[in-house]
């Protein structure tokens, strides 16, 4: 009975891995695993289409490292906060916040983002490129809502596991550290994060899957046209194109959506490797 | 001790069997609760007509297809109506495989597809408006500035007489009904250099009203005070307009069958007498489309 159960999801990992390669892998043959992954021109109903996917692969990868740079530092800090320095009172405040962060939907954040967000980024886009006669205006809809939305969804996952992390650091190294004369600055940065440095960078890689896999909140605040990732160019993610094309999509142009599940599968599965790779090291260390 | 814990591990692994169990039947029964269903529309002879009418397509169709589907099953409640929404091209694709019995599709059918036995039925029209957020002066265009905006070539409303502001251009996904017979209409297939692509007209109304300077389409009948709508070569998207073609930026909102509708089953010829009845017609208004001169 509770086998049966366990089994549910491996059969679901199973089958989903079988039907992805199973659908995204014809139209490589068909159109060309160079021309998806290298061409940049994505003009799937032309009648010439063209299926390339580099600006979208590159926006993903650029836009997740943003986001990772911009969310673990605060997540980082705010873990070291909550295990080391918050008086009592405060991280009862500031822990529930954190997971109800975690619990809010996707989209709620995607809504926020293009009410609240994208305005600030128009005024800041017309500040910027006031005299510019060939920037594109996205109305705030850019590479840069994206990243800063991604940032604060990564958030709760940083931020629960470090501190996680941080508390399993024994008392004992803390102590002989401040007993030796470091400050307990110094001992947050040489001692208790080194030695947390594992757990954090779980933390680190976990938020990275994450901010790789989210699509509803990003398509609402991206503007979802295909160009270079720069910060105030509207951009498409991985996740977007799938998204926003599905519903229309016949034929070939389906058949390349599935690769680009595909690519972003892959994504994962790399992802989740050196995930399970810092684990083990973990556990033999 | 460990007794002890062993029999709870066995009630709870009996509990859950348990609701399996329950759950299962409680299927079983609700299966065979529908086949009873069926039983009694066989009894009945007051209701001849039973069967199913299946339609997969166009999401801007969603309105008119529900309305009809809920029209009709008052009518005859013994027909099962369902409708899913797919998009054009994979509703089409549902009729030319017999998936479905209607596609909705909300542009024409392509050679390819009649060639496959497509035949379509122009159930209404839709106008696309093009909007700007409410506060832009400029209410006219001629096709050759909107043919202009689009390709890039223009980038702010100055040149157009409006004030000193960028052009934000907002459109449709690649795939779209709207997108295409916009794009057909500007003679700019697969040219137009957008901002924003958005895949739905929800999204397309919500920026375009809170982004100043934005331009965008959408379909006639989602229009409200939020957005302000422009005139095309002199020429305002009214119902008239649309309906005599003088509005020439409108799509056709097509049902396909495979093979002629004489050819298919009861159930679905009946839909298309519906729906061209007075009361089908009716409905059809009511949803806020523009029916079509030629029915």
């Amino acid at each position: 009975m509770f086998s049966l159960c366990a089994f549910t999801a491996v059969a679901a990992v199973f089958s989903i891995t079988l039907y992805m390669i199973a659908n995204g892998v014809p139209a490589i043959w068909q159109v060309g695993w160079k021309e998806i992954l290298f061409s940049s021109v994505w003009q799937p109903v032309a009648r010439d289409a063209s299926f390339g996917i580099l600006y979208v692969i590159l926006t993903s990868v650029v836009g997740t490292f943003l986001a990772v740079l911009l969310g673990v530092p605060i997540g980082l800090f705010t873990a070291v906060f909550l295990a080391e320095a918050a008086p009592a009172w405060l991280a009862a405040v500031i822990r529930p916040a954190v997971e109800l962060l975690a619990g809010i939907p996707s989209v709620i954040y995607g809504v926020l983002g293009m009410m609240i967000l994208n305005p600030w980024m128009y005024c800041l886009e017309q500040m910027l490129f006031a005299d510019s006669l060939t920037h594109q205006f996205t109305g705030g809809a850019n590479l840069l809502s994206a990243v800063i939305v991604l940032a604060v969804m990564i958030l709760p996952t940083v931020i629960s596991i470090s501190e996680a992390a941080l508390r399993a650091v024994p008392p004992e190294l803390k102590a002989s550290s401040l007993a030796l004369g470091a400050s307990s600055v110094e001992t947050i940065f040489r001692v208790t994060i080194p030695a947390a440095r594992s757990g954090i960078l779980t933390a680190v890689v976990l938020g990275v899957g994450r901010a790789v896999g989210e699509a509803m909140a990003i398509s609402l605040v991206s503007g979802n046209s295909v160009n270079l990732p720069l910060p105030f160019c509207s951009v498409r993610f991985l996740t977007t194109a799938i998204v926003s094309e599905m519903g229309y999509a016949g034929g070939l142009h389906r058949q390349v959506l599935f690769t680009i599940g595909l690519v972003l599968f892959v994504f994962i599965m790399v992802i989740n490797g050196i995930l399970s790779g810092i684990l083990k090291g973990e556990r033999q260390g | 001790m460990k007794k002890k814990h062993e029999d709870r591990m066995n009630r709870n692994e009996k509990g859950l069997l348990a609701a399996m169990i329950l759950i299962i039947g409680l299927l079983a029964i609700g299966s065979r609760g529908n086949d009873r269903q069926g039983s009694w529309g066989q009894s009945d002879r007051s209701t001849p007509l039973r069967g199913t009418v299946t339609m997969a397509g166009s999401t801007s169709m969603e309105p008119i297809a529900n309305a009809l589907a809920e029209g009709f099953r008052n009518r005859y409640p013994y027909v099962m109506v369902t409708a899913e929404f797919t998009g054009s091209s994979a509703g089409i694709e549902a009729v030319l495989t017999g998936s479905a019995d209607i596609g909705n599709s909300s542009r024409r059918l392509r050679p390819e597809e009649k060639a496959a036995g497509g035949v379509e039925h122009i159930v209404a029209l839709d106008g696309i408006v093009i909007v700007t957020d409410a506060g832009n002066p400029v209410r006219e265009l001629t096709k050759e500035q909107l043919s202009a905006i689009y390709q890039g070539k223009v980038r702010n409303w100055q040149e157009l007489g409006g004030q000193d502001r960028a052009i934000v251009v907002v459109g449709r996904e690649a795939g779209s009904g709207t997108r295409e017979a916009f794009e057909e209409y500007l003679e700019l297939e697969d040219q137009c250099d957008y901002a924003n692509e958005l895949n739905s007209t929800g999204a397309v109304m919500a920026r375009v009203s809170s982004t100043p300077g934005a331009v965008g389409y959408v379909s006639w009948d989602v229009l409200n005070d939020t957005v302000a709508v422009l005139a095309i070569d002199g020429v305002r998207p009214t119902e008239e307009a649309i309906r005599t073609g003088r509005y020439g930026l409108s799509r056709p909102y097509v049902m396909v069958t495979k093979g002629k509708v004489e050819e298919q089953r009861e159930a679905v010829r009946e839909f298309f007498r519906y729906l061209e009845s007075g009361e089908g017609r009716a409905l059809l208004e009511k949803t806020g489309v523009i029916l079509s001169d030629s029915q």
